[in-house]
């Protein structure tokens, strides 16, 4: 108080310019509205021209008019599995024909499947024009009057390209037969490798780093380098995987180690390899996720453990790990979800951009939903560049199923008190 | 560590610190520390804030050393034997000496729970029931909470999250309870109630409590430790007088305890 009185107060006069004040809050209010706007009008623009190119109109032609395959003036749509047969028979050479029964013999098959295999192998529809959605919306009039559907052999129809067939068909070179299958096979095979792989590393690693490890320099740079780890480029970790998984591990990662003899995949480019090098690239991020996750957890609740006898593990089995659970989920369906639309690192380990067989087990060739799209994109036709738009919408919706999956074990998990 | 040796059998003080300095890195929090702690009484320990009170405390169950960087000198006897020797676990000292803390902080479990897994981590054999309930009884919760032990610990009210908090720490069977300030987050009625209980817990345990509310100190305890940051500048804190807590509050020897506790401090 004396201190106080033997000073000369400072002058008390404000100019508090509220208009000023508040017109500044005003305007800049604004600029975020404007910035949160560019993002929206990107992100709208994207989705819009993906769903451009994933319906429209197709103007087919077949190879041959179905007209003339009609067997004692039956048209196809009401011949018997039998007459299909023959059709099939009197159109195919015989080695294609005798393949298709070596296949799946033709006993075992229903008429269905002769049907379309009917059109698959001898009508041969092929796509000879192709029209975007809001072509097909708003000029259906002028396509329907330049495409002859009254011929025989043309046909036009509004196709979906992601569809159930599209999901169901393996890869094609024939855009009308092509599916995502292979590749969405592929792509769910890497992942689980990589969850496998990364999250239990990652979660152990994060609870040593957090909890055991001492805070000296040697622990410090190590930290320091897992964040740095995270930005590097994920074509870098395809180099890496290259010469570990791919050259070095090849015993382990070709199958051999295991009894697993098919020369195709004796290289190592297999889908271990691919969700290894993946489990590479995203263990900085769970490992700083979960890092995160773990130091949120309050130190009230670690006294807690503690105060009453608890050991270290016991606090952190108990008390920790279950209250960083649905950060350490979160963070890891995150680095996952970026995992799945990864390229360029499988590009580098070598994954296959055609194959026509389905994987089977983590020493299969594979190929994924991101190298399908980059490989369809670089095709001249229109129609791949369809497909590659219906992949696409594929691909979000697995994300989309991930980040869903994320928000219900964040609420399951934070919901038990 | 776990029988009492014969060489103090008979002595009646179940904390002794002598000489005790605690540091948190090269800063020396607290200095010169000298305090018996009597069975089955209450002592308190009172001073201004940033003194070293929590600190203290803290070491009388090795809470301390959770906190990387500290370390103490000087000896704190726990029934005659050193805390800190290296042949001593931490795990069993926190297990004979509970804790309170300030803001009550039970587990995100059930009420149930939260009395339960202390016991089940140190290998409780009895009825499980019967211990949450006999706890319970002990904190004077009981009553509150009997019909609906599965439900969240941390939807109690403050009072009672405390009081839960206290059932939990008594549910491990420790000898000593140490309490920092543990009503300070509370309104008076729930801080009435954690005295009413601590009268009733002192039978059977020894307490320790800081608290910086004096009539706390005055009507509560038994003992009273006054501390107050020694005056040689380090600015450590020290227990400048140690006494029967009547004689703190009636006739202090110090004339800085006589000012801190008649509120003429400062
Ligand atoms: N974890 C810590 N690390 C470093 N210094 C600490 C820590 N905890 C307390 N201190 C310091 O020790 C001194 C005593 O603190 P504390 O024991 O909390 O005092 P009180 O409980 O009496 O208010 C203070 O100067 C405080 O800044
Ligand atoms: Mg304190």
């Amino acid at each position: 108080m004396s201190e106080l009185n033997n000073t000369q107060p400072p002058q008390m006069e404000f100019s508090d310019d509220l208009r000023r004040r508040n017109l500044s809050g005003r305007i800049w209010m604004v600029v975020f509205r404007l910035s949160t706007v560019v993002g929206i009008i990107a992100l709208v623009t994207l989705l819009l021209n993906i769903i451009n190119q994933s319906a429209g109109y197709v103007h087919y032609e077949a190879k041959v008019d179905p007209d003339t395959l009609r067997v004692d003036g039956i048209p196809l749509e009401e011949q018997s599995k039998e007459q299909l047969m023959s059709v099939l028979q009197n159109n195919l050479s015989s080695g294609a024909y005798n393949k298709l029964d070596r296949d799946k013999p033709f006993a075992e098959r229903d008429r269905g499947e002769v049907y379309d295999l009917v059109f698959d192998r001898v009508v041969k529809y092929k796509v000879e024009e192709t029209w975007l959605l809001w072509d097909s919306l708003t000029h259906s009039r002028e396509i329907k009057a330049s495409v002859p559907t009254e011929q025989s052999g043309t046909e036009l129809k509004f196709v979906v390209w992601a569809n159930w067939d599209f999901l169901r068909r393996q890869q094609s070179s024939d855009p009308v037969l092509a599916g995502v299958r292979t590749a969405i096979l592929g792509s769910l095979w890497t992942i689980s490798i990589t969850i496998l792989a990364a999250f239990p590393l990652g979660v152990m690693a994060a609870i040593y780093l957090e909890e055991y490890a001492a805070d000296n320099w040697i622990n410090r740079i190590i930290r320091t380098n897992i964040n740095n780890l995270a930005g590097v480029p994920s074509i870098i970790y395809g180099i890496l995987g290259l010469a570990i998984f791919v050259r070095v591990l090849e015993p382990f990662t070709s199958g051999t180690l295991f009894g697993i003899t098919d020369p195709t995949t004796a290289n190592g480019r297999t889908i271990m390899s691919a969700g290894l090098t993946l489990a590479l690239l995203v263990l900085p991020l769970i490992i700083i996720n979960s890092q995160e996750a773990i130091r949120a957890v309050p130190g009230s609740l670690r006294n807690a453990s503690y105060g009453i006898g608890a050991t270290k593990w016991q606090t952190v089995w108990s008390h920790v790990l279950p209250n960083a659970m649905p950060g350490i989920l979160t963070g890891t369906i995150l680095a996952v979800s970026r995992a799945i639309g990864e390229t360029a690192p499988l590009v580098v380990i070598g994954a296959s951009t055609v194959i026509f067989f389905d994987p089977e087990n983590p020493f299969s060739k594979f190929t994924t939903l991101p190298i399908q799209i980059y490989q369809w994109t670089s095709r001249p036709q229109d129609e791949f560049r369809f497909l590659a738009a219906a992949a696409i919408i594929v691909l979000l919706a697995i994300l989309l199923t991930l980040n869903a999956t994320a928000i219900f074990l964040r609420n399951r998990f934070s919901r038990r008190y | 560590m776990v029988q009492p040796q014969s060489k103090t059998e008979n002595s009646h003080y179940v904390l002794e610190a002598k000489n005790l300095e605690i540091y948190y890195g090269s800063f020396k929090a607290v200095t010169d520390v000298h305090m018996n702690v009597e069975r089955n009484k209450i002592t308190a320990i009172i001073g201004p804030s940033g003194c070293g009170k929590s600190t203290l405390l803290r070491a009388f169950n090795r809470m301390n050393e959770l906190v990387s960087d500290s370390s103490i000198r000087g000896e704190i006897l726990f029934q005659g034997q050193d805390l800190y020797a290296s042949n001593v676990d931490p795990v069993v000292v926190r297990h004979r000496i509970g804790m309170v803390f300030q803001k009550p902080n039970p587990f995100p479990k059930s009420i149930y729970e939260n009395i339960a897994w202390g016991a089940r981590i140190h290998g409780y054999k009895g009825k499980m029931d019967e211990l949450v309930e006999y706890s319970l009884r002990q904190a004077a919760l009981w009553d509150e909470v009997k019909d609906k032990l599965n439900q969240s610990g941390l939807a109690l009210s403050g009072g009672q999250q405390q009081r839960l908090c206290i059932a939990r720490a008594l549910a491990v069977q420790p000898e000593v309870i140490l309490m920092d300030e543990p009503a300070s987050a509370l309104d008076p009625i729930a801080t009435l109630k954690i005295e009413e209980l601590m009268q009733e817990l002192k039978k059977n345990y020894t307490i320790v409590i800081v608290t910086h509310n004096m009539q706390q100190a005055a009507r509560a305890s038994d003992y009273t430790a006054m501390m107050m940051l020694s005056k040689d500048g380090e600015r450590s804190g020290t227990v400048i007088e140690f006494d029967e807590t009547k004689h703190i509050f009636t006739n202090p020897k110090d004339k800085r305890t006589e000012d801190y506790v008649t509120g003429r401090f400062g």
